[in-house]
């Protein structure tokens, strides 16, 4: 049995003991994600238990290195796990931005000293953070912001506001984009800095989207703080002073193929072909009752099949030397237009069922505040517009872009 | 298994790539067709990429061949995509091959698959009956006579059917037209009694033909596979060249893609590059990340043809599909994008769009395909 194969039946055996019944339900919907954080209320003991065990693994954050709180897994390895979990339908045991975004910058930028500090709380599940990059002035311009930073002794002071933070009214502490040196030129006077939002210099707003969500707010910084050092070597600031930018580029990055790629998971197990098809039903040779929406959900789905295809691609070609790079703008264009794609016809599909909004029915309007909810995909993380503008610089070399 | 090529397949590839641009590119197609070339091809060309294993790609070592896998024929495919290389490549060393490999017993694999791999027989598969691709509508009626068969039908857009030593040929034995069952696939002499070619000068300049079988007699030795039990036969067939077209269409698209992008780069009007325009921009951005995902479903359905050539038949069907829906959009663009130019025959962009148009009908064309996949999916 080569070492992988002895992973992959040890994962198999660990899990089967240790993922409680009441976790395996395929995911459960955005409400049955675990966050964790000092504010969090577990839904169950059974969540809380799965937790623990996948942390004391190091598994919440299976590629992470193993003093900082990970698995230290390899890609395949991750692979591998990743799999058992979907084949036994487990949740994911936490997710948060400290996971997608912050611990990917700290491991890249960050000092030894920082990530010791701050990645095993957030591999815990214990410090649920949130990102502080739009402003009300700069959405896709983001380079353009103003949240001050200025200099106040042993101590950052910070004013300004950010918008679209995620959940920012639940967690505990925010990266911010920051500007620190106002005279140099935009991008080079920005610094990516590590507040705690319990402080009374911090409050947030919650903002009702369409969708009837509150997923974002806007978060407000007058006279906030945050010190130099939390511990000798451990600095609010991650990278160089005033060199930001190349931390907010690489999570920029990473935040794209993520959307990209998790967007084509949203509908849950339910195509638009399925949902047609009971709604509308079939013809007696088994086609859509709808020739022409028939048409239109083939062609999606058949891109959605080559879209993920490509994802796969992608990575492999990424573990064979070559990195994503500037692809994760290709990555989150299409994935996230197809989506929307996706949802339109998923919609049609519904009729009038699918435009209930409230009641146990349509399990409180579901399919259309989650179609709603889409149309964010392709504005958030950067628009795909802009996705289009870097493919034309960055991938095509095209002059003036 | 990895959605990569492997070193050994990109060694394959890169070398293709270098033969192909100094001894076949697109001027070479241009030359084929003002010369009025009988074949649509160079027959010296086609020895050449014999020499080099090509012709017998799929061909077993035993026979000669290369063997080199579905991946290694479509990155070839690829690459005469890229050049729009005329060669009889599909119809022998793809169609051909994987029919002898695949279903003939082992007289007809001794006698044919050598002869495949030193590029010294050609073979043209027959398949469709009207304009577009049904292979359940096949209606060629194949009639018991003494010992084997009376062939007779007709049989249109035939790759290669009027320079091919050899045509594989569906026929119905049993059962109506639209009944997958009752079809039984003949290996015929191109030059047998009855059997009458006229070729057919189509828009991108290849040798096609239609083919008239008059009471084409073909003995029990003829027959490949099963009696009236061929669809499943031909249907692998198929797939095998579906993917293989796939990925000519993937190529073609890059290649048309690349001289847009190349032209956007130097065409200057309001004295600056075209190409700095957003709206050319944002347009160019788009079908690149269309032809990203071609490439990887080509890959796909090389990859599952080498793996799991029995259930290949989806994952073919969707490159199909797809690479023909994107390399007819590469080549609408292409042609806009070059503005003027583009309509006119001395630029090689046009190459691009009638290559395509007929590469993409070919075998079943991007309806046809999501067609199926419907079905297939219970809607």
């Amino acid at each position: 049995m080569s070492d992988l194969e002895a992973f992959r039946a040890e994962t198999r055996a660990w899990l089967e003991e240790n993922c409680p019944k009441e976790m395996r339900d395929g995911g459960g919907g955005e409400g049955a994600i675990c966050w964790g954080g000092r504010k969090w209320t577990f839904e169950s003991e059974a969540q809380k238990v799965w937790l623990e065990r996948m942390a004391g693994k190091g598994w919440t954050v299976p590629a992470w290195p193993k003093e900082y709180g990970g698995g230290g897994l390899s890609k395949e390895e991750v692979k591998i796990l990743k799999a058992e979990m979907r084949a036994i339908r487990a949740r994911s045991p936490l997710e948060s931005f400290g996971i997608w975004m912050l611990g990917p910058a700290l491991l890249q930028f960050g000092t030894h000293e920082q990530k010791a500090h701050f990645l095993p709380p957030i591999a815990r599940g214990e410090i649920r953070w949130a990102q502080g990059y739009s402003e009300p002035n700069s959405g896709s311009d983001l380079a353009s912001l103003q949240t001050k930073c200025e200099d106040a002794g042993d101590h950052w002071r910070i004013n300004g506001q950010k918008v679209w933070t995620s959940y920012a009214d639940e967690a505990d502490w925010i990266f911010v984009l920051v500007r620190t040196d106002p005279s140099a030129p935009k991008h080079n006077g920005i610094s990516f800095i590590l507040v705690d939002m319990d402080q009374k210099g911090v409050s947030t707003k919650p903002i009702k989207l369409i969708s009837g969500a509150s997923p974002f707010c806007e978060t407000f910084f007058d006279d906030a703080t945050t010190p130099k050092e939390f511990a000798p070597g451990v600095s609010s600031i991650v990278g160089e002073i005033n060199r930001g930018w190349d931390v907010a580029k690489y999570l920029l990055t990473h935040e794209r193929e993520m959307i990209g790629g998790g967007g084509s998971l949203g509908m849950g197990a339910r195509s638009p072909g399925e949902i047609a098809a009971e709604k509308i039903g079939l013809d007696d040779a088994g086609r859509l009752d709808d020739p022409i929406l028939r048409g239109k959900i083939a062609q999606t789905e058949i891109d959605g099949w080559a879209f993920l295809l490509t994802m796969e691609r992608m990575k492999d070609e990424a573990k064979a030397g070559k990195g994503v790079g500037a692809k994760s703008s290709m990555l989150k264009y299409y994935g996230t237009e197809l989506n929307k794609r996706r949802f339109e016809l998923a919609m049609d599909g519904g009729g009038s069922d699918a435009l209930e909004w409230e009641g146990a029915r349509s399990n409180d309007g579901q399919l259309a505040r989650r179609w709603l909810r889409t149309k964010a995909n392709s504005i958030e993380g950067g628009t795909s517009e802009v996705m289009l503008n870097i493919m034309a610089k960055r991938i095509l070399d095209l002059p003036g872009a | 298994m990895p959605l990569v090529l492997t070193e050994e397949q990109r060694m394959l590839r890169d070398a293709a790539r270098g033969f192909l641009d100094e001894k076949a590119p697109v001027a070479a197609l241009r030359k084929l067709r003002d010369d009025g070339n009988a074949d649509g091809f160079d027959r010296g060309l086609w020895k050449d990429m014999a020499g080099m294993g090509w012709a017998g790609i799929l061909v077993d070592e035993e026979f000669g061949g290369s063997d080199f896998g579905f991946v290694g024929a479509g990155v070839l495919a690829e690459e005469m995509g890229r050049t729009l290389t005329a060669s009889p490549f599909l119809s022998t060393s793809v169609l051909a091959a994987t029919a002898l490999k695949k279903i003939a017993g082992d007289d007809h694999k001794k006698e044919y698959l050598p002869k495949i791999a030193t590029g010294d027989m050609l073979f043209a598969l027959a398949v469709d009956e009207g304009a577009k691709h049904r292979p359940a509508k096949t209606a060629m009626k194949a009639e018991k006579h003494g010992n084997g068969f009376k062939l007779s039908g007709s049989k249109t857009f035939v790759a290669d059917g009027a320079a091919a030593d050899k045509v594989l040929v569906a026929a119905r034995s049993a059962g109506a037209p639209g009944e997958e069952d009752g079809l039984t696939l003949f290996l015929v002499d191109a030059k047998a009694n009855g059997l009458s070619a006229e070729r057919t000068a189509m828009v991108d300049s290849r040798g096609y033909a239609r083919l008239d079988f008059d009471g084409v007699e073909a003995t029990g030795d003829d027959v490949l596979g099963e009696v009236d039990n061929g669809y499943a036969a031909l249907e692998g067939v198929l797939s095998a060249g579906r993917a293989g077209l796939a990925a000519e269409l993937s190529g073609a698209a890059q290649g048309a893609f690349d001289m847009t992008v190349n032209y956007l780069k130097e065409r200057k009007q309001f004295g600056v590059e075209i190409g700095s325009f957003q709206a050319l921009q944002h347009r160019a951005a788009h079908l690149y990340a269309e032809i990203e995902l071609v490439k990887s479903a080509v890959l796909k359905a090389l990859q599952d043809l080498d793996g799991m050539y029995d259930t290949a038949a989806l994952s073919c069907s969707l490159a199909k599909a797809k690479a023909g829906e994107v390399a007819k959009l590469a080549s609408q663009e292409a042609v806009q994008m070059h503005g003027g130019v583009g309509m006119t025959d001395e630029y090689d962009i046009g190459f691009y769009m009638k290559r395509i148009r007929a590469a993409q009908e070919m075998f079943g064309d991007a309806a046809f395909h999501a067609e199926r996949f419907a079905r297939l999916r219970g809607f």
